[in-house]
């Protein structure tokens, strides 16, 4: 085992699976030379060589694009988007290519691609850097759509999407890619992709987050815990598929939920989670299931992003409505 | 014979197409011979007729309502042919929708075809064809796909070529820019083929782009451009051959212009009248690829056309049985709008499909 933070284990993911299998190829913008914006590919070119983790010219639609004829040709394509709002120009690749290629030639051609794209805020960036653009790719069939929490998850979860048969968006909470160090195996491990982790057993109610979102939910859990209330919470891990088996179990248990994203509230996962919620557990419920989500609103420039991001102050203050309702 | 000399002489900036046969089929220049056999000269000609009579029946079976909108091909046969006879087993097919004779050439059957448009996704298996991509809808965005095949042909260290189609109205898109340039960088051995048909559905070339030409626009990338005749199958087999040669090779990628004119609607919901004159429709008349390669070859002399009634009552019987047999595909299960999505399907599906099947046997009937 050794101490890693996000960025080392995804780098360390990706180390590891280049390594194993020679059909795996890196590569986006800046992700050679340099090891990424992030530095999460750093050292991979040097050890894997320039062929197989490489600089592509500045174009999302065809970093995406090319993805798609390559893993069709057999190769295992795993692409960076530098940022969240860079992937936008890829998103017809995506949508109309990616995701549906499977379906439209019967499971002749299959896109066994990774896209990662480093997203949300918090981090004090330029315009276009900060988005929580996740729910676009949740609305989209024929994606996956996974969230790691954790230096742990991010690795174990990563070669979950590399080695999975179908396409799957890796979104990469930037903001805590350094914040959380955690010991982290170097060999080869995987999580599945589609189940929950319950980061905290409670009894009173259960907040259902991801990304930077728990590490914020366990900052508000722990001011809840001295008011002596017992509050459940979920790391969905991904958005599609939702693991409904975990979210049933435990909101039939609590009665009360809270949804806690950083991604706008309009037809946004919340909205989806909470439908879940009803479909799964309406008779339980004691409480409305309350969402808590960035505005539906540009997320701010620096400055101004305080009033945006979600404190576990606020998540507190919603914890305190329910749990009092 | 188009060679390394042709294409180093040439700019697209000097505007001239590539040309071998006049609008009648006679060779422009006494000392060429074509680089094909006289039985492939004739087999092209009978693959061509074959195009042809299939894209009537397919309008016809259209208009009889037994297909859903369907793309005609009337005029721009050549091009498929000559890249039907250049394109090798290994070799990958990259269409937009407007290739019929390039697909039957790679293996593709006619009842797929006629599946697909009549709307069934099974159309589009290519249960006996290697490496053919689906038809593409959204215009251009196939050109990158045949970028990434040729970035897999390189690095897997396969002697393949990627043939990649789109229209003229394509040009204007993103993705055709960024295909030639990531084409050009990687080195792939990609030959890209626009079919300039004159119309992108209704809009003319000349509100499409100010350039000259279409070809000039690969001059920026650093790919080796070309416009030729593409009514012109000798003209077409020559460059099509020339830039499969040059991709495999090694030397990278190649745009090559087509030039040809769609005598038929953009689909079958489409109306020319509205916005093309019978002059242009005319015009074009004359310099009908089916027709020149006919003169070419009797010209030469190399056989008399008195069997071609025949040969096409032979085909119509072939295109029909393939029609019926993509009628007597079966009915469209529910299971195989959710089956391929994933490639185990995920819970939420399974909940989805089920109560759908909950419905139908609550209600009793059969939607």
């Amino acid at each position: 085992m050794k101490v890693m933070n996000m960025v080392q284990a995804i780098n360390n993911a990706m180390d590891t699976m280049l390594a194993e299998d020679k059909s795996i190829v890196v590569y986006g913008e800046d992700v050679g030379v340099e090891g990424g914006v992030f530095r999460v590919t750093e050292g991979l070119q040097g050890k894997h060589g320039a062929e197989r983790v490489f600089d592509s010219p500045l174009a999302e639609s065809a970093i995406a694009g090319t993805a798609l004829g390559m893993a069709i040709a057999g190769l295992k394509p795993i692409i960076e988007m530098q940022f969240d709002g860079f992937s936008y120009p890829a998103f017809n690749q995506i949508l109309s290519h990616i995701a549906r290629f499977r379906n439209r030639t019967r499971g002749k051609f299959t896109v066994p691609a990774v896209i990662r794209i480093p997203y949300g805020g918090g981090i004090n960036a330029l315009e276009h850097h900060s988005e929580s653009p996740e729910a676009y790719f949740g609305h989209t069939p024929g994606l996956k759509v996974v969230i790691p929490s954790t230096p742990y998850d991010a690795k174990g979860l990563l070669i979950a999407a590399i080695e999975d048969p179908d396409p799957v968006i890796f979104m990469e909470p930037k903001r805590i890619y350094r914040a959380i160090k955690q010991e982290v195996p170097e060999e080869k491990y995987s999580i599945p992709i589609g189940k929950a982790r319950v980061v905290n057993s409670g009894e009173q109610l259960t907040i259902i987050a991801y990304g930077a979102m728990i590490r914020e939910a366990q900052k508000a859990i722990v001011m809840a815990k001295q008011k002596g209330w017992s509050v459940e919470l979920i790391d969905l891990r991904s958005i599609w598929p939702i693991d409904r088996d975990t979210i049933r179990e435990s909101v039939r248990k609590t009665g009360r939920v809270l949804i806690v994203t950083e991604a706008s509230q309009s037809y946004g996962p919340a909205a989806e989670l909470i439908s879940i919620v009803n479909e799964e557990a309406f008779l339980s419920l004691e409480a409305p299931p309350t969402r808590l989500t960035g505005f539906d609103t540009v997320i701010p420039l620096p400055l101004g992003e305080k009033y945006y991001i979600i404190s576990p102050e606020r998540i507190f203050y919603e914890i305190e409505k329910l749990i009092r309702y | 014979m188009f060679n390394q000399e042709t294409l180093d002489k040439y700019s697209p900036l000097d505007n001239k197409v590539y040309q071998l046969m006049d609008d009648d089929g006679i060779p422009l220049s006494k000392s060429w011979k074509p680089s094909i056999s006289k039985e492939q000269i004739m087999q092209a000609y009978k693959d061509l007729l074959f195009e042809r009579t299939a894209d009537f029946m397919a309008i016809s079976y259209q208009r009889q309502g037994r297909m859903f909108t369907y793309p005609p091909n009337l005029g721009q046969e050549a091009i498929h042919i000559a890249a039907g006879m250049v394109m090798q087993e290994n070799d990958w097919l990259v269409p937009a929708f407007r290739e019929l004779g390039a697909w039957l050439a790679k293996g593709v059957s006619l009842r797929e075809i006629f599946l697909y448009f009549k709307g069934n996704e099974d159309g589009s298996r290519f249960e006996k064809a290697n490496r053919v991509l689906p038809v593409a809808v959204p215009i251009a965005s196939q050109l990158v796909h045949a970028v990434g095949l040729g970035y897999a042909m390189n690095y897997q260290q396969e002697k393949a070529a990627v043939f990649a189609f789109v229209g003229d109205g394509g040009t204007s898109e993103g993705d055709f820019h960024e295909a030639l340039n990531f084409a050009a960088v990687w080195n792939a051995p990609v030959v890209f083929i626009i079919q300039n048909n004159q119309f992108a559905i209704s809009v003319p070339l000349k509100m499409q782009t100010k350039s000259i030409n279409l070809a000039i626009k690969g001059i920026a990338y650093a790919v080796p451009s070309i416009v030729v005749d593409g009514n012109d199958l000798f003209a077409m087999q020559e460059v099509l051959a020339f830039a499969r040669k040059h991709a495999i090779e090694g030397k990278g990628p190649m745009l090559i212009e087509a030039r040809t004119f769609r005598m038929g609607a953009h689909t079958t919901s489409d109306d020319p009248t509205k916005y093309r004159t019978k002059d242009e429709e005319e015009e074009w008349a004359l310099k009908d690829p089916l027709k020149r390669i006919k003169g070419y070859i009797t010209a030469k002399k190399l056989m008399d056309f008195s069997g071609e009634e025949a040969m096409v009552k032979e085909f119509k019987k072939k295109i029909d049985l393939e029609f019926e047999a993509a009628e007597k595909h079966p009915e469209y299960p529910l299971d195989d709008v959710f089956a391929y999505m994933y490639q185990d399907m995920p819970s939420e599906l399974k909940r989805q499909k089920n109560a759908y099947e909950n419905y139908l046997q609550n209600k009793g009937g059969d939607q």
